[in-house]
């Protein structure tokens, strides 16, 4: 892990144990930057389920590819990217969880609580392969100006 | 902490309690095997006790999903007990609430079965 003050980068296997270490990275970013337990609580399970995402679906489980996770820490709000190696996708590819038809699927509810929980959503198919899902959170009004705490996570 | 689960029979009833976390892997595998025993053992009148539950993520939601829809298909019913907030407020938001027969009190869970 790469650590500066306003950007930090994560490489992780594609394991199923990476879901879990990049919620708890969130989580100490989170509360590094003035987000309260609950802020934390949804920032972390967003991140988890792009990871999830990335794990599933984008890399298929295979171990060779790589999670990257990046977080900048800018003036006024916070701007996560999960990036995988799979094929990509569009956002606007993916079913509503909540049409009718969908309510009793086992799956495809990780963007819309991503969508739920955070300001801001997008997914890009970036040059370099894969899709990269972009979050974008504020940060409380309780905090400073200037974005501290991060330098160690 | 993983899922951890111990049942209690009530009549024709079945009370899980569950603790620690239903997410990716281990804990929805363990939710799965634990409705899927139960039901090849005859038990489709089931109360899943949630209260100790603090974490679920979307596997966890699909695999709660996955448990009513398998037990419905038995000819049972599966209902939810205790909901912490932080479930509640997911069951809200991706409008599982009212899929879910959902109670706050396990006596009137138990004897709200129809059969």
């Amino acid at each position: 892990m790469r650590v500066s003050t306003q950007r930090i980068e994560v490489t992780l296997e594609t394991l199923l144990e990476s879901v879990d270490l990049a919620e708890d990275i969130t989580l100490r970013v989170a509360n590094a930057v003035g987000f309260d337990e609950e802020q934390g609580y949804r920032i972390g399970m967003s991140v988890r389920e792009a990871v999830i995402n990335a794990y599933s679906y984008g890399n298929n489980q295979d171990r060779a590819r790589r999670i990257f996770v990046v977080f900048e820490l800018l003036p006024a709000h916070m701007v996560i990217h999960v990036r995988d190696q799979g094929a990509g996708f569009r956002l606007e590819d993916v079913p509503d969880p909540l049409a009718e038809e969908n309510l009793l699927k086992t799956s495809g509810r990780g963007l819309f609580l991503i969508r739920s929980f955070m300001d801001g959503l997008d997914v890009t198919r970036p040059q370099s392969g894969g899709a990269e899902v972009i979050m974008t959170k504020r940060y409380p009004a309780s905090r400073a100006a200037s974005p501290a705490g991060a330098s160690e996570a | 902490m993983d899922l951890k689960a111990t049942n209690r029979d009530i009549g024709s009833a079945t009370v899980v309690d569950i603790s620690g976390r239903i997410t990716l892997g281990e804990g929805s595998a363990a939710l799965r095997t634990l409705v899927r025993q139960l039901l090849d053992h005859g038990r489709k009148q089931i109360v899943l006790n949630l209260a100790d539950v603090n974490y679920i993520d979307s596997s966890g939601i699909g695999e709660l999903v996955s448990s009513f829809t398998a037990v419905k298909k038995e000819g049972g019913e599966l209902k939810l007990l205790n909901l912490t907030k932080k479930i509640h407020d997911l069951l809200l938001i991706t409008k599982l609430f009212t899929v879910f027969d959902v109670h706050t009190d396990e006596q009137k869970a138990v004897s709200s079965f129809t059969s």
